[in-house]
C-alpha cells in the first residue's frame, strides 16, 4: 500500500512539475534551449508581465544557464574522478595504517559536511582571496564592459563542489578496489610488475563499471547543488565564455538550480512561476536520466562480479 | 638438499624477481599524487574543521543559543538563534518521524513480499529517482501540491485563505521524501543480510510471515534501521533549499492559528541553514559573525550525528555467526 502510495506521488511529481512548466517551454519552442539576449532581464520582464493570462510574457533563452550548469557540473565531475581515484588507490594500496585511520573519518566528515557551510566559507574565504589576490587589475578591465569580476566565478564554484562530491565517489571507489579479487593483482605483482601498476593495470581497471557509477552519482549531486552554487558562483546569468582565455575562469556562472534559488520569491507570479517549473523539469529529466545511467552501470558491475567469483 | 640452499635459491628467485620490478619516471609520479590526493583530503577537512571551530569559538556566545533572532540594524541587536536550532529539531523530528515507518516498511514488503514482481521493479526505481531529484526540485513541487486548496489546513494562509504553502509540516513532509532513500537502503542491506535458515526457522516454529517479520526480522535488522534513520537525519539537518522554499525566509517563528503546538508546526519559521544562508552576504542579512556562530552550531549537530553512525556500525560482528 505505502510503496504504491509512494509510486503515485512520483507520477504526481513528474505530471505536475510538467504540466506547470508546460507554458513557457510551448511559448519558446525548441529556442527555450537557445541562447539570445540576457537570462535576468528576460526573467525580470516574465516577472513583471501583464496580469492578464493572454499576455504573459514567456520568452526565456536560458542557454547561459544550461552553459554553466554544463560547465560547473562537467568541470567538478572530471576533477573528482582524478582526485577521488587517485585518494582510492591511496587508501587502498599505499597508506600507512595510521594515515587510513586519519584519511577515513576525514572523507566521511566531507560527506557529512552541510552544503550551506561550504558555501559559507566559500563565499566568505575563497571568494574574497580570489577576488583580491588572484584576479589581477588587468584581467578586470579586459571585461569591464560585459562583466564585472569580484571573485564568485566559475572557478571557485568548480573546486567547491570537487570537494563536495569527491568524499562520496572516494567511498564507492574504494569499495570497488577492495571488492576486485586479491589474487589478480597479486598476479600482476607475481609477474614483477611494481604495486602502482598493478593496482593501476588490474585493480582500476577491473573497477570501471565502479567509477561511472561513482561519477553518476557524483553528477546527480552536483546538477541538484543549488544554494552553494548560488553563493559561492556569482548570481549572474552570464555565460562564460571560453575565448577569453584565463578570465574565462574568473567569470560568474550560475546553474539552473541555484537560478530557482535565487528567484523563488518570484514563484507565486504566474508566468514567472511556470518558467521556474520550467527549469525544474529539466532537472528533473535530467536526474531521471542519470538514475537510468546509474543503473546501467551497476547492471554491468552486477555482471563483472558475477563473473570474477 | 639442505635448508642453506633452499633459502638461498629463494633469494636468488625473489632478487630475479625484484630486479624486474621498475619504476619508471611515470609510475613515480602516480604515487606521488595519490599521496598528494589523499593527504590533500586530510587537508581540506581539517582545515574546514579547523576553521569552523576557529571562527565558532571566535563569534559563539552562549547567550545567542537561548535568545530569538530579532529584527535590528546592529548586531547587537540581532539576538540569537534560540528559533532556527527548534525549528531545526522540529522539522528533522518530523521528517524522521514520517520517513522511517514508510521507509521500514517499504524495504520491508520489497524484499520480503515482492509481488508482484512488476510493482516491486517499479517502487524500487521510484525511490531512485527520489533519491536522484534535487532537493530543490522536490521543495517547489512541495510547493505545487501543498499550494491546492485542499492541503489548506497545512499551511500558512495568505489573503482571501489561499494557502501559501508553506509550514514546518509541509516542510518536514518533503523533507522525510529525502531521508526515505536512505532509510530503505539501508534497511534493505540489513534485511538481505539476514540468513534464510533463519526465517526458516521462525516458519518452523510455526510462526507466520507477519509475525515472523515482527519478532524476528526487525529486532535482527534494528541496526541497519539506526543507520539508515540517522543518516537521513544527517540529510535533513544539513538540507538548506527545502526549508529555504517551504519555511518562508522568517527567521522567527511565525505560528498561524489559535491552537497550542498545531500553531507553531502549520506556522513559518526558520532553521540553522536558512539562518546561515540568510546571515550570509548572500541572504540580506549581512552578519557573518552570526553564520558563523550558527555554522558551528550546525557542524556540531553534524558531528554529532556522524558520531552516533559510527556508534551503531562498529559492533557490527555479524550476529550469524559468519
Amino acid at each position: 500500500m505505502l510503496s504504491a502510495g509512494l509510486l503515485v506521488l512520483i507520477g504526481f511529481m513528474i505530471v505536475f512539475v510538467f504540466s506547470k512548466a508546460w507554458p513557457s517551454f510551448a511559448n519558446n519552442g525548441l529556442a527555450w534551449f537557445g541562447p539570445g539576449g540576457d537570462v535576468d532581464t528576460q526573467l525580470a520582464e516574465i516577472f513583471n508581465s501583464p496580469a492578464e493570462s493572454k499576455s504573459y510574457n514567456y520568452t526565456i533563452h536560458v542557454w547561459p544557464m544550461l552553459w554553466s550548469t554544463m560547465l560547473i557540473t562537467g568541470g567538478a565531475v572530471i576533477l573528482a574522478t582524478f582526485i577521488s581515484v587517485l585518494s582510492a588507490m591511496f587508501i587502498v594500496e599505499f597508506a600507512p595504517a595510521p594515515v587510513r585511520a586519519v584519511l577515513q573519518p576525514a572523507i566521511r566528515l566531507l560527506a557529512a559536511v552541510p552544503s550551506v557551510i561550504y558555501g559559507l566559507i566559500g563565499l566568505l574565504v575563497i571568494v574574497p582571496f580570489v577576488g583580491n589576490h588572484v584576479i589581477t587589475t588587468h584581467q578586470k578591465e579586459s571585461v569591464q564592459y560585459v562583466i564585472q569580476l569580484g571573485g564568485s566565478s566559475l572557478i571557485v564554484g568548480i573546486v567547491v563542489l570537487t570537494v563536495m562530491i569527491t568524499p562520496i565517489m572516494v567511498a564507492i571507489i574504494t569499495d570497488a578496489l577492495h571488492s576486485v579479487p586479491r589474487t589478480w593483482t597479486e598476479g600482476a605483482k607475481a609477474l614483477g610488475v611494481n604495486r602502482w601498476r598493478a593496482l593501476r593495470t588490474v585493480g582500476v581497471r577491473a573497477a570501471r563499471p565502479a567509477i561511472v557509477a561513482a561519477a553518476v552519482l557524483a553528477t546527480a549531486r552536483a546538477l541538484g547543488e543549488a544554494i552553494m552554487l548560488s553563493m559561492v558562483a556569482g548570481s549572474s546569468a552570464f555565460a562564460p565564455n571560453p575565448l577569453d582565455g584565463l578570465v574565462f575562469f574568473y567569470e560568474p556562472a550560475r546553474t539552473i538550480a541555484a537560478t530557482i534559488v535565487d528567484n523563488a520569491d518570484g514563484l507565486s507570479v504566474k508566468p514567472f512561476g511556470q518558467t521556474l517549473y520550467a527549469f525544474a523539469a529539466v532537472l528533473l529529466i535530467s536526474s531521471a536520466f542519470l538514475s537510468f545511467a546509474g543503473w546501467a552501470a551497476r547492471q554491468a558491475m552486477s555482471k563483472y562480479t558475477l563473473g570474477a567469483r | 638438499m639442505s635448508a642453506q640452499t633452499l633459502a638461498d635459491r629463494g633469494q636468488r628467485l625473489y632478487t630475479a624477481i625484484r630486479g624486474n620490478e621498475s619504476w619508471s619516471i611515470g609510475d613515480r609520479i602516480g604515487v606521488g599524487l595519490a599521496w598528494l590526493a589523499g593527504i590533500g583530503l586530510c587537508l581540506i577537512a581539517a582545515g574546514i574543521l579547523g576553521y569552523m571551530l576557529v571562527r565558532g569559538v571566535q563569534y559563539l556566545n552562549v547567550s545567542e543559543v537561548f535568545s530569538s533572532p530579532q529584527p535590528g540594524l546592529d548586531q547587537s541587536e540581532t539576538g540569537g538563534f534560540l528559533d532556527p536550532i527548534q525549528g531545526t529539531l522540529i522539522v528533522t523530528i518530523l521528517g524522521t518521524a514520517i520517513a522511517a515507518p514508510i521507509g521500514v516498511a517499504t524495504a520491508v514488503w520489497l524484499t520480503e513480499y515482492g509481488k508482484p514482481r512488476g510493482l516491486a521493479r517499479a517502487v524500487e526505481s521510484a525511490v531512485e529517482i527520489v533519491a536522484g531529484t534535487p532537493s530543490i526540485v522536490l521543495a517547489i513541487f512541495g510547493l505545487l501540491v501543498f499550494q491546492q486548496g485542499i492541503f489548506s489546513w497545512f499551511s500558512v494562509t495568505g489573503e482571501g485563505a489561499t494557502p501559501l504553502g508553506r509550514s514546518f509540516i509541509i516542510a518536514g513532509s518533503l523533507m522525510a521524501l529525502i531521508a526515505l532513500p536512505l532509510i530503505v537502503g539501508s534497511t534493505r542491506e540489513a534485511l538481505y543480510s539476514i540468513p534464510r535458515h533463519v526465517r526458516e526457522a521462525s516458519y518452523a516454529l510455526g510462526k507466520d510471515r507477519a509475525s515472523t517479520i515482527r519478532r524476528v526480522l526487525l529486532p535482527a535488522s534494528r541496526r541497519g534501521i539506526g543507520t539508515g534513520v540517522v543518516l537521513g537525519m544527517g540529510r535533513i539537518v544539513g538540507d538548506t533549499a527545502i526549508v529555504f522554499i517551504l519555511l518562508g525566509a522568517t527567521l522567527q517563528f511565525e505560528p498561524e492559528g489559535a491552537v497550542p503546538g498545531w500553531d507553531v508546526l502549520k506556522g513559518t519559521g526558520s532553521t540553522l541553514t536558512t539562518y546561515v544562508y540568510q546571515n550570509s552576504p548572500a541572504g540580506e542579512g549581512g552578519s557573518p559573525e552570526k553564520a558563523y556562530a550558527a555554522a558551528f552550531v550546525l557542524l556540531m549537530i553534524v558531528l554529532v550525528l556522524n558520531f552516533g553512525i559510527n556508534l551503531i556500525t562498529r559492533e557490527r560482528q555479524s550476529m550469524w555467526g559468519r
